[in-house]
């Protein structure tokens, strides 16, 4: 009886197929090092699935914005538990995305024909961060006010157009409700999106070529 | 006699269900609860809302009195202002009417003009007498009334506020 279901929807959207190339690809004899990009998806599945639940009652206004989080950890059932998981899970990925960099650098698997994975993997990093920058502005306490102030000055210091960059980052010149509001927008919205699109490419470069052997020492 | 070896890829294959399986469950059963959470708690909460010694509201002329009440929905917090009179017809405790102040018309508060010997409302000048009745004017309906009551132990009238 499933065996007939499954037998039907396999003919028509090829689930075995799928099965076998993106599950069951031959990988070379590896090490736990080559799951850190498989942990990097995970732990941004589990950001999008936390972050997603964290806006039924976050609010991004200053004047709520630190109260919702409180009702979130205080008053939800299990808040403290949805945004426990993406508050470390924000943590966690940023090690483990840069650790995958790491080892992909050290066994020097960026080389020809992967190139372009590399680069493109470079660029998930920078949005990783750019997520981690953009979600610690969210809380609207003390700390995240000062980070964000510290943050966008730095990237006012570029020479000739820091100051225009300050203010785009900040919405005016000052942190403001427009800067909550802009940062929150980039983070749920563009960088989630651009992040998604980006790693959409990486797989199916990943899958296209095959992951990398190690080099040997005769190589 | 079948292979009863487990062989790696079927260890691994069931390692990941299972572990994939108790992560849904461990995040998936509170994420329910995380969502409907606002519809557990149990809203129209009823307090006694103290209104003075009833041994110092007179006979005769009707007592105004004014509370406040705090609404929590999340995190944020609605406060609302009410009134009322209490109308005392005799030294007896029970023989007393308590009345809310807002106009049965549009909802203006209505006050108590001796002169006239009626509540008047300052938005259209419609009159009630000491009982509530409409006198004049547009409201539909007599004053509302406070009708649960209860006096405490220390002499406090009091009267039970519903959240609406």
């Amino acid at each position: 009886m499933w065996k007939k279901i499954f037998d039907w929807l396999d003919e028509r959207l090829g689930l075995n197929d799928l099965y076998k190339n993106l599950l069951d690809r031959p990988e070379p004899k590896g090490m736990w090092w080559n799951t850190l990009g498989s942990a990097s998806l995970f732990l941004f599945i589990l950001q999008g699935v936390t972050g997603i639940f964290l806006t039924v009652y976050y609010t991004p206004s200053p004047d709520h914005a630190y109260d919702s989080i409180n009702y979130i950890m205080q008053g939800v059932a299990f808040g403290w538990l949805i945004r426990g998981i993406h508050h470390w899970g924000a943590t966690l990925m940023v090690i483990v995305v840069f650790i995958h960099m790491l080892r992909v650098f050290v066994t020097a698997s960026f080389k020809y024909p992967r190139e372009m994975t590399w680069l493109i993997g470079v660029g998930l990093f920078l949005l990783t961060l750019g997520m981690g920058f953009t979600g610690y502005l969210l809380p609207y306490d003390q700390k995240s006010f000062w980070a964000t102030t510290v943050g966008t000055q730095i990237a006012g210091s570029v020479p000739f157009i820091g100051g225009f960059i300050l203010k785009v980052l900040r919405g005016g010149s000052d942190i403001s409700a427009l800067t909550l509001q802009r940062f929150f927008a980039a983070h749920i919205w563009m960088l989630p999106a651009a992040l998604a699109g980006l790693i959409g490419v990486h797989l199916y470069l990943i899958i296209k070529h095959g992951e990398s052997h190690y080099p040997s020492k005769d190589e | 006699m079948p292979d009863s070896h487990l062989s790696r890829r079927d260890f691994i294959k069931a390692t990941t269900f299972f572990v994939g399986g108790a992560i849904t469950f461990v995040l998936g059963l509170p994420a329910i609860a995380y969502l409907i959470d606002p519809a557990l708690h149990s809203t129209g909460k009823e307090t006694w809302v103290p209104i003075g010694k009833l041994d110092q509201i007179p006979v005769g002329v009707p007592f105004p009195f004014s509370f406040t009440q705090v609404q929590v929905n999340g995190w944020e917090r609605t406060s609302t202002s009410h009134g009322g009179f209490v109308v005392r017809k005799s030294d007896n405790p029970k023989d007393l009417i308590i009345l809310n102040s807002r106009c049965t018309h549009l909802g203006c508060t209505v006050n108590w003009k001796s002169e006239a010997n009626a509540f008047v409302c300052p938005c259209h000048d419609a009159k009630f007498d000491a009982n509530g009745k409409v006198l004049a004017g547009p409201p539909p309906r007599p004053l509302d009334r406070y009708t649960n009551t209860r006096v405490a132990d220390d002499g406090t009238l009091e009267i039970l506020f519903a959240e609406s």
